[in-house]
């Protein structure tokens, strides 16, 4: 049956206004809910890096928070600077939606990680251990094959060696480049060296097998079919602990702990 | 009513419908189990939800009405994931958004409830996004068994990185494994269900009958 034009548009008006009532009060009723678990999991990821808890063991969520707690401190770093600041609360703090934010990001310099904003802040991970540092977490990001690559290194508190690796979010190819989740191909990155004397980064994914992390301090086993998301992985680790990111703060890390 | 669209009428194995999603997701069982509630609540909620207002909708504007709606519920269910099911929602990422596009959620909206009582719309959304999730996870069990050695995460069959005797099948970790499957599905079906079986005709024979008139 034909309609008149004017109950048409009041039709669409009133299916958009009820259409984006319920869509806007799902969001804003669930938002809550959805910031803890974007919470928890960063803090589970943590834990994973550097051993506090096994990826696979099944931790009931005030476990993860109590040892998180109990383990680990986080401290919000003023990028440019590398100074750490405490005008921001670090639970509420998001990086990925600091640097869409114009206020909040700056053009990122020129790089091959594929990153185009960077935030002007971000998350730095302290894990204690009697009272001082044991390790540290760094957060890092870059272009794979298909997908942003998001990780976290793990370095031993004298930045030495690597303690671990984990990503938290990716979409390489499954059976390939997704590989790059793999429990076993991530121990193979536990006792390699990712700086080299001047405090560049130089730990890369090669392709083929590496040698142990005596022989080859360098260089982590490559994978099969995903040579594209090794080199993001390289590159990505490459510009954030480079000089154009956490290179400041690692600066003023060293110089306080009298590391040379 | 309901058991029609799971067998006789599968929107994946005899429409070929919602194949896309099918590929995707299909690695674990447990990823599937998700996505499937996820199409059968979207499913319902917009079959229930057309049905109810399919004598108010001007015809011309029909589509994109149906596709508001639809992108209303998947956008809730998308959010609601994320508030419930995090590990999930992270691990589905794109493909819940993608329901939007499913053309089962579209078709059943245009060709059932539109025509149809709100009750035998829900039985019908409910019904076609069983027969859905019925091929996902069929797809999913072999891929996720043959592929990686478990069952909703559970060791099956041990393997060799393991330290036990199953080399994984990397095939069956990639998209192209699942079309595999799929058509093995539609096979088996379609051996039990013989009537589904498109009758053959050669396309060039179709001109002549035309012309005498003997085209159904």
């Amino acid at each position: 049956m034909e309609r008149s034009v004017a109950y048409t548009l009041r039709f669409a008006a009133i299916v958009g206004v009820v259409s984006s009532a319920v869509v806007a009060t799902a969001a804003v009723a669930l938002s809550s809910r959805q910031e803890a678990n974007r919470l928890l999991d960063r803090q589970r990821k943590v834990l994973d890096v550097v051993g506090l808890s096994a990826p696979d063991e099944r931790l009931a969520r005030a476990e993860v928070t109590r040892r998180f707690e109990e383990g680990v401190r986080t401290v919000v770093v003023e990028l440019e600077s590398g100074e750490v600041t405490s005008g921001i609360d670090p639970e509420r703090f998001d990086s990925r939606r600091a640097a869409q934010d114009p206020e909040s990001s700056r053009p990122a310099p020129a790089n091959t990680a594929g990153v185009s904003r960077l935030p002007n802040h971000t998350l730095v991970y302290h894990v204690i251990r009697g009272g001082d540092i044991d390790a540290l977490v760094l957060p890092f990001e870059g272009v794979g094959l298909w997908s942003t690559i998001y990780g976290f290194v793990a370095l031993s508190a004298d930045l030495s060696t690597v303690r671990g690796i984990t990503f938290y979010e990716h979409a390489e190819t499954a059976g390939l480049g997704a590989l790059i989740s793999d429990a076993e191909w991530q121990a193979g990155w536990v006792g390699r060296r990712l700086f080299d004397d001047d405090w560049s980064p130089r730990l890369r994914v090669i392709k083929g097998r590496a040698g142990s992390a005596e022989t080859s301090p360098y260089e982590v086993d490559g994978l099969s079919g995903a040579t594209l998301t090794g080199n993001g992985v390289t590159e990505a680790l490459h510009f954030w602990l480079g000089e154009s990111v956490l290179g400041p703060y690692l600066e003023r890390y060293r110089l306080e702990r009298g590391i040379t | 009513m309901f058991w029609d669209p799971v067998f006789n009428n599968n929107p994946i194995a005899l429409q070929v419908l919602g194949v896309c999603s099918a590929l995707a997701i299909t690695t674990s069982l447990s990823a599937s189990l998700v996505m499937s509630l996820a199409v059968i609540g979207v499913l319902m909620g917009s079959n229930v939800t057309i049905s109810l207002i399919r004598r108010q909708v001007p015809f011309r504007i029909r589509i994109i009405v149906q596709l508001t709606i639809i992108a209303s519920l998947v956008i809730v269910t998308d959010e609601i994931l994320e508030a419930f099911a995090y590990g999930i929602s992270q691990q589905l990422s794109v493909f819940v958004g993608l329901i939007i596009t499913n053309c089962i959620v579209m078709g059943r909206a245009e060709s059932f409830a539109m025509e149809h009582g709100p009750g035998e719309s829900l039985l019908d959304g409910l019904g076609n996004a069983v027969g859905y999730a019925a091929v996902l996870m069929f797809v999913a069990f072999f891929r996720e068994l043959l592929g990686m050695g478990t069952v909703f995460g559970v060791t099956v069959l041990r393997t060799t990185p393991d330290g036990g005797w199953y080399p994984p099948n990397a095939f069956m970790a990639m998209a192209p494994s699942a079309s595999l499957l799929i058509g093995c599905f539609i096979w088996i079906l379609r051996s039990w269900k013989s009537e589904q079986v498109e009758e053959e005709f050669t396309v060039g024979a179709l001109p002549d009958a035309g012309r005498e008139g003997r085209i159904r």
